[in-house]
């Protein structure tokens, strides 16, 4: 009896945290219904117009905006996809530095940019690129050139300058799971291999390189899920980045519907979109959650 | 031969790292040293000391509107919101070990699906009003209460805990919110001290709850601030023939030695702040990459 009691206390003393979970997580869900309606701001949707599938297929009419918005939305994607093995070579290079508290330095330093925000980012990216900027003002004293050069405002070096800043923020802090994944390799392997001769470069291509690729597959392959989302904060840097020059470049799917959806009002039409988006991802997930089984016989969730 | 590939190697490693760090921290150091600059010596540029050291544009930006209030907000919502995080996670990822608890299994793949989908901006934004989140404090720490994340990663350590001493404090009649107290708790710092770290960077950084759904001058944080005067001076630059005229009060600051150095007080606390505690989040990304 008392042990009964006590379960139905412990239950109790959860239900608040899934009220939580559920109030956050799981009510804008229901949100999804406006992409059915024809919804105005103001307007109750019980008096608004039941459209169906009408703004999925405005979207599919729409299509040189969403052209224009999933390529840059791809490209992105497949740049910083592209530049991922960055971190394992950094990882590497950082494991064969022979002073530990150098190595330490050099950790700690390069994860800084990790941790602030974009807005931040966006700040030093201002003072040391713009018109005005550091890098134009040693350029200019060093007579390389004559004229102060203008990447945030140049479309066409757009998705290499986002690259780079996203290499910049990262790069550092993702070498650091591959640290751990390193550290994790049995040392006894490296003895073996320095009795039968191998040199530092057979040593890193034969052990390490396949010591960290379980980790680097299963990231690769989460990437990949997350193509349509250009990472875990996006949204934040397309945010931050964005201005009239360089809009044709540098606008993703996320902010297109942040622009469509809450700038212009077309709140149906957003959602819609967004809808489609979640959609696709959670497809793209399970397809690389199977191809992880087929390949390495393990399920990255 | 082979001694001198080797150290050919170290050279170049070593160029390498050195490279690295100095363009990950040089913006950093730069901002550093334009806010202790004379406002109208860093105009003729400033590259690696302060040019006519200074703390007026210290003294300035804590002069203006809001700026002092907006970082005790700042404040506010860090130091709550991580600590409500903390409370709700480990209570919960405590729970969720338990067998005793009714739908344990049900409950907690409830909570880790939310990892996996996301309803998106429109409907995030629309739910937040509806539930009054609008021009509310609570906006800024209630919707990060309980995190899938951190539920998995301190359930995954609360687990691996030695079950005997809770049987112990279960045999002197302890019931299960006074183990987890007085005995799972306190075990579980190393990861609560990890989440700790993520939770509050995250607090600190985070912006657009902020910008999306709080217009209220009085709960504006200092990301938002500091995005504001960035985006604002932009326009003083474009009319700067506009201050030209009225140079006498001009000269005393610029808008970029302002701008700057509200980047840098956004940034200390978080410079301050995470060097000590990588340490800890190193060996908690450990735990969770067991488990993957």
């Amino acid at each position: 009896m008392k042990y009964k009691a006590s379960r139905i206390t412990l239950l109790l003393m959860v239900i608040p945290f899934i009220l939580l979970v559920f109030a956050f997580n799981y009510i804008p869900l229901f949100g999804w219904i406006y992409a059915f309606y024809d919804y105005k701001p103001g307007i109750p949707l019980s008096q608004t117009e039941f459209v169906g599938l009408k703004f999925f297929k405005w979207a599919i009419e729409e299509k040189e905006d969403l052209l224009r918005v999933l390529t840059n939305t791809l490209a992105l994607s497949f740049l910083s996809i592209l530049a991922s093995p960055l971190s394992v070579i950094f990882a590497i290079l950082l494991n064969e530095l022979r002073s530990k508290k150098f190595q330490k330095l050099v950790q700690t330093l390069t994860t800084l940019p990790n941790f602030i925000s974009w807005i931040i980012v966006y700040s030093l990216a201002f003072f040391m690129f713009s018109s005005g900027g550091l890098v134009n003002e040693v350029l200019m004293r060093l007579g390389w050139i004559d004229e102060p050069t203008t990447v945030m405002g140049n479309a066409a070096a757009t998705w290499w300058f986002q690259t780079a800043i996203t290499i910049w923020k990262s790069l550092g802090w993702g070498a650091i799971i591959y640290l751990a994944a390193i550290a994790g390799i049995d040392q006894e392997l490296y003895d073996a291999a320095k009795v039968d001769g191998a040199g530092r470069f057979q040593r890193i291509m034969a052990i390490t390189v396949p010591g960290i690729m379980p980790t680097f597959f299963v990231l690769l392959l989460l990437n990949v899920a997350s193509v349509l989302s250009n990472g875990a904060s996006g949204f934040e840097q397309n945010f931050v980045f964005y201005n009239s020059l360089v809009a044709d470049r540098i606008e993703a799917l996320d902010y297109y519907v942040y622009r469509v959806g809450i700038t212009t009002g077309e709140i149906s039409f957003g959602t819609a979109i967004g809808i489609a988006k979640s959609l696709i991802s959670i497809l793209l997930l399970f397809l690389m959650n199977a191809l992880s089984k087929k390949v390495r016989g393990h399920s990255v969730f | 031969m082979k001694k001198d590939s080797s150290l050919a190697f170290d050279v170049f490693n070593y160029t390498v790292q050195i490279l690295f760090t100095i363009i990950c921290v040089y913006p950093f150091y730069y901002i550093l040293i334009y806010s202790f600059s004379d406002p109208q010596e860093a105009l003729k540029g400033v590259f690696l000391i302060p040019e006519g050291f200074t703390l007026v544009n210290y003294s300035t930006i804590f002069k203006l509107d809001n700026m002092f209030h907006s970082f005790m907000i700042s404040v506010l919502r860090t130091v709550l919101g991580t600590l409500l995080t903390i409370a709700c996670c480990s209570w919960f990822a405590y729970a969720v070990t338990k067998n005793e608890l009714y739908l344990r299994k049900t409950i907690y793949r409830f909570l880790v699906i939310t990892m996996y989908f996301n309803a998106g901006l429109i409907p995030w934004y629309i739910t937040m009003k509806e539930l009054g989140l609008k021009n509310n404090f609570l906006l800024y720490i209630l919707p990060g209460a309980v995190v899938a994340y951190y539920v998995v990663l301190l359930k995954t350590f609360i687990e691996q805990l030695p079950q005997a001493l809770e049987e112990s404090a279960m045999m002197d009649g302890a019931g299960y919110f006074k183990i987890f107290t007085h005995v799972i708790f306190p075990l579980s710092m190393p990861i609560v001290a990890t989440i700790a770290v993520f939770a509050s960077v995250g607090q600190w950084n985070t912006w657009y709850d902020n910008y999306f759904l709080v217009s209220n001058d009085n709960l504006q944080t200092l990301q938002l601030i500091l995005y504001n005067y960035l985006t604002d001076a932009q326009r003083i630059v474009s009319s700067s023939n506009m201050s030209d005229l009225n140079r006498g009060l001009a000269s005393k600051i610029s808008p970029d030695s302002i701008r700057i150095t509200i980047t840098m007080v956004v940034t200390l606390p978080v410079m301050l702040v995470y060097p000590f505690l990588q340490r800890f989040f190193v060996k908690g990304l450990m735990l969770g990459a067991i488990k993957g």
